[in-house]
């Protein structure tokens, strides 16, 4: 049943012919049997899984059943969930317990879902390969030397392996759609707003936004049907109606244009993730979708306008780490300077401490214009360039990430290259636009390679209906790792 | 190009405490990032209007109100050091 999709899944328990005590039991067993070695979660809580899991079978008997009651989701260890640990991923936040729920942890409990644990990640959401937790790597399930990517790796790794049927996560440069792509599993972030950011940990605020991982793309409608809506609490969620994901799926691809920027195959690209993705293309085609080149000339300077105003953005949100009201503080210190400066430095990792320090920089006096401001600036040149792209198309398509996973150390010497990686990812949240990443072939090693399908803003019904018909043409989507089949 | 001073003043900044070993490791590295960084500067951006968030959406107001309950408890249980509701600090005046 850990191979079963979240829909069959559903079907079952409104059926009866499962309940999700037994359910949750099955998949709490595999995390802590065969999926212990990938360390894809960092909490779990048998206990108050399987309590949730009874009220729900409950819930099912007295026939008030939503559609996602008794289904076990995974969430990433940065969704405040009450009386559950939440790391972020940080030594700092190491035995925070959280005293209240994110909205998107509400929208789960209101739907009767299963929190089925809390996931790895990178420390904050910073990082590509989830190499950054304080709490070890999660590993690949397609071969556990190489990463899961990053920065939603443990949410990634956990749905590949059939550990969880879903998996929330964040995306503020790429974090859902490059680890999606490593794994080979169907990821999802939303238009900026569309879900509601409050009790998610803040790293930049004008980037983040929480989404998805399952199977499929029609799995994802459902999960997305959950989780977006308006909640007043986040000042950036926008009050705009949900659109019907689940009924828009069989739209179909006839007449769909398919922008293909030409900045996106280059060099840089890697021959081994270039040929799925052009075969995806072609297979769409032949369901009658038109192919249109689109021109997005100010691509190159995403990743470094995103890396001054991520970094900026994460410095002012970082302060609030100063070991008074939450979270760890230094066993010892002299003054409370000395407290502020070895709480942090005991308690946030190298990529944390680089990316603070950039961010200072670029926003001290004398800099901020020549930085902050000025990547500002490219950022509206770079969102201008889909603004006029979606003129001539409906999706844009291209691959998630240059190359498929790589092993684990065979990256963490040169930050800059790997942040050179998140060019195909970054674009898009600096403009604010959903993006998906589905599987469509494997690369070098075998590994899992990523189509990802940019939409124009609050497009996601037309995202997934694109992802759904390739899925029901194709059966990428059905592979598994063959040692967590 | 950074150097190991600037380094230094902004880890006092942003409240870190870092070795000699970290301050020298971590300025090469913010000096590969700052050299990333700097392919802005060539780009002309005259009357662009900066971009500080996908929606320039205004501020909502609500109504003047109160949302929220007294949860006191709750956030101090979770604080490293709290007495009689408050939370402590080293002494900052002597």
């Amino acid at each position: 049943m850990h191979r079963a999709t979240l829909k069959e899944l559903c079907a079952r328990l409104a059926a009866r012919s499962l309940s999700s005590v037994e359910l949750t039991r099955h998949f709490l067993d595999r995390i802590e049997g065969v999926g212990k070695p990938l360390n894809a979660f960092i909490t779990v809580d048998r206990e108050k899984s399987l309590a949730q899991a009874k009220a729900a079978d409950a819930r099912i008997a007295k026939g008030e059943a939503a559609p996602l009651t008794g289904v076990p989701v995974a969430h990433k260890d940065l969704f405040c969930a009450k009386g559950w640990r939440t790391t972020c991923g940080s030594k700092i936040l190491a035995n925070f317990v959280a005293p209240y729920d994110a909205h998107v942890i509400e929208q789960f409990d209101r739907a009767g879902a299963v929190l089925l644990g809390k996931t790895n990640m990178d420390e904050f959401a910073m990082g590509s390969s989830n190499e950054n937790s304080a709490y070890g790597p999660a590993r690949n399930p397609w071969d556990t030397a190489a990463v899961p990517g990053g920065s939603s790796g443990g949410s990634a790794a956990a749905v590949a392996a059939g550990l969880a049927p879903a998996a929330t996560g964040t995306d503020t440069g790429g974090s859902i759609r490059q680890p999606a792509s490593f794994v080979g599993v169907s990821g999802l972030r939303p238009t900026y707003g569309r879900v509601s950011r409050y009790g998610m940990v803040a790293f930049a605020s004008s980037l983040d936004q929480g989404g998805a991982l399952a199977r499929t793309a029609e799995d994802l409608a459902l999960v997305l049907d959950v989780m977006a809506g308006f909640d007043a609490r986040d000042s950036t969620s926008v009050d705009r109606p949900k659109d019907d994901y689940v009924g828009g799926l069989t739209a179909g691809v006839r007449g769909l244009r398919i922008g293909l920027a030409r900045q996106y195959f280059t060099a840089d690209l890697s021959e081994d993730v270039a040929t799925p993705i052009v075969g995806a293309i072609e297979e769409l085609k032949r369901l009658g979708a038109t192919v249109v080149e689109v021109d997005l000339p100010n691509q190159h300077l995403a990743v470094p306008v995103y890396y001054v105003l991520a970094p900026a953005e994460a410095s002012s949100n970082l302060s609030r780490y100063d070991g008074v009201r939450y979270g760890n503080r230094a066993a010892e210190y002299t003054d409370l300077g000395d407290m502020y400066r070895r709480t942090r430095a005991e308690g946030f990792g190298a990529e944390v401490k680089r990316r603070i320090l950039i961010g200072t920089y670029v926003l001290s006096h004398g800099y901020y214009d020549a930085y902050y401001l000025k990547a500002q600036k490219i950022r509206r040149l770079i969102a201008r360039d889909f603004t006029e792209a979606f003129k001539a198309c409906d999706v844009i398509m291209g691959p998630a990430s240059p190359c498929v996973a790589y092993d684990i150390g065979d990256k963490t010497s040169d930050c800059v290259q790997m942040y050179l990686d998140d060019i195909y990812t970054v674009p898009i949240n600096l403009a604010g636009l959903p993006g998906m990443s589905i599987p469509c072939g494997f690369g070098h090693k075998g590994r899992p390679v990523g189509l990802q399908i940019v939409g124009n803003y609050f497009d996601e019904a037309r995202m997934l209906s694109v992802a759904h018909a390739f899925q029901q043409a194709t059966d990428w989507h059905t592979r598994t790792p063959p040692a967590f089949s | 190009m950074l150097s190991l001073d600037q380094i230094r003043r902004l880890a006092d900044l942003a409240r870190l405490e870092l070795t000699e070993a970290q301050a020298a490791a971590m300025q090469q590295e913010l000096n590969g990032i700052l050299a990333l960084v700097d392919q802005m500067a060539a780009i002309d951006t005259e009357g662009v209007e900066p971009m500080s968030h996908p929606q320039a959406a205004m501020q909502r107001l609500r109504e003047d109100r109160v949302s929220e309950s007294d949860q006191r408890a709750d956030f101090q249980a979770i604080a490293p050091q709290v007495e009689d509701g408050l939370y402590l600090v080293p002494k900052v005046i002597e």
